[in-house]
C-alpha cells in the first residue's frame, strides 16, 4: 500500500501520517520500500507476534500461580469450616 | 504501556484469599512451580515493606523476584512493584512493573482481579529481550506442561 492510499481514509495531514509511520517503522512494525516516487508500506507482523508471545508468557506464568493460589485458599476455607461447598474454579 | 489482567473466582472468602497472598506460608504454597522448591519467601507486609521470593525450576535454574508493597487494604486490595532479580543476572533484571490484586466478595467466595502493568514495552524490551524471553520461555514451557 502506498502512503497516499494509507492516508486517504484519515482526516489528518500527510506529514502527521508520516510521523506515525516513523514511529511504527522504529518499532519494526512496518517496512517501507521505494519504487520511483511511490513508497510502499508493508506490515511486519513478526515483532507484534513476538510481543504477543512475550505477553502470553506472562499470562501463563500468572495463570498457573493464580490456579495454585485458588487451590490453597480453598483448602484454607475448608479448614475454616465454611458451610458452603463449591465446584472447582475455571 | 503493556498490561495483563486475569480474573479468577475462588471458593474462599476474601479474608482467606488475602491471607494466602500475604503470609509466608501462603506465599510459599502457591508461588513455586509444583516440582521445584520455593527457596526463599521473605515478605514484609506493610506499605513500603518489601518482598523477595526465590524458587528453583526443574532444570536447576533459580529465579527470584522482588518488589515493594505500595497499597494494602485488607481484605480487598494489594498493590506491589515487581521486578525479576534472578540471581544477579543483569540481562534479566528489567525495570519495575506493577502488580495489583483486587478482591471482591461474591456469593461463591471471591472474585480476584489480577493486573500486571507497566510491563516492559518496545523501547526497553530491546535491551532486555534476550534475558526476558529466555527466562519466560522456560517458565512458559514449564507451566504449559503444568496446565496440560
Amino acid at each position: 500500500m502506498s502512503i497516499g492510499e494509507l492516508a486517504r481514509p484519515f482526516a489528518i495531514k500527510l506529514p502527521t501520517v508520516m510521523k506515525h509511520l516513523d514511529v511504527l517503522g522504529t518499532a519494526g512494525l512496518i517496512t517501507r520500500s521505494k519504487t520511483g516516487r511511490t513508497v510502499a508500506v508493508r506490515l511486519a507482523p513478526e515483532p507484534m507476534k513476538d510481543a504477543m508471545d512475550w505477553l502470553r508468557g506472562y499470562e501463563r506464568f500468572w495463570s498457573a500461580r493464580l490456579d495454585r493460589l485458588a487451590t490453597y485458599a480453598e483448602a484454607e476455607e475448608a479448614k475454616a469450616g465454611s458451610i458452603k461447598t463449591f465446584e472447582g474454579t475455571p | 504501556m503493556t498490561s495483563l489482567t486475569l480474573i479468577r473466582r475462588i471458593a474462599a472468602r476474601p479474608s482467606i484469599v488475602f491471607e494466602a497472598l500475604t503470609t509466608p506460608d501462603g506465599t510459599a504454597s502457591w508461588w513455586g512451580p509444583d516440582d521445584g522448591p520455593v527457596l526463599v519467601a521473605e515478605i514484609d507486609v506493610r506499605v513500603g515493606g518489601s518482598f523477595r521470593v526465590r524458587f528453583r525450576m526443574l532444570d536447576g535454574s533459580e529465579h527470584e523476584s522482588s518488589g515493594e508493597y505500595t497499597e494494602l487494604v485488607k481484605p480487598t486490595r494489594l498493590a506491589m512493584t515487581w521486578r525479576w532479580t534472578h540471581g544477579g543476572d543483569p540481562a534479566e533484571a528489567g525495570g519495575a512493573s506493577l502488580v495489583e490484586i483486587d478482591l471482591r466478595p461474591i456469593d461463591t467466595g471471591t472474585e480476584l482481579t489480577f493486573t500486571h502493568s507497566r510491563l516492559q514495552t518496545e523501547a526497553s524490551r530491546d535491551s532486555h529481550e534476550r534475558g526476558w524471553s529466555g527466562a519466560l520461555g522456560k517458565l512458559a514451557r514449564h507451566f504449559s506442561n503444568d496446565r496440560a
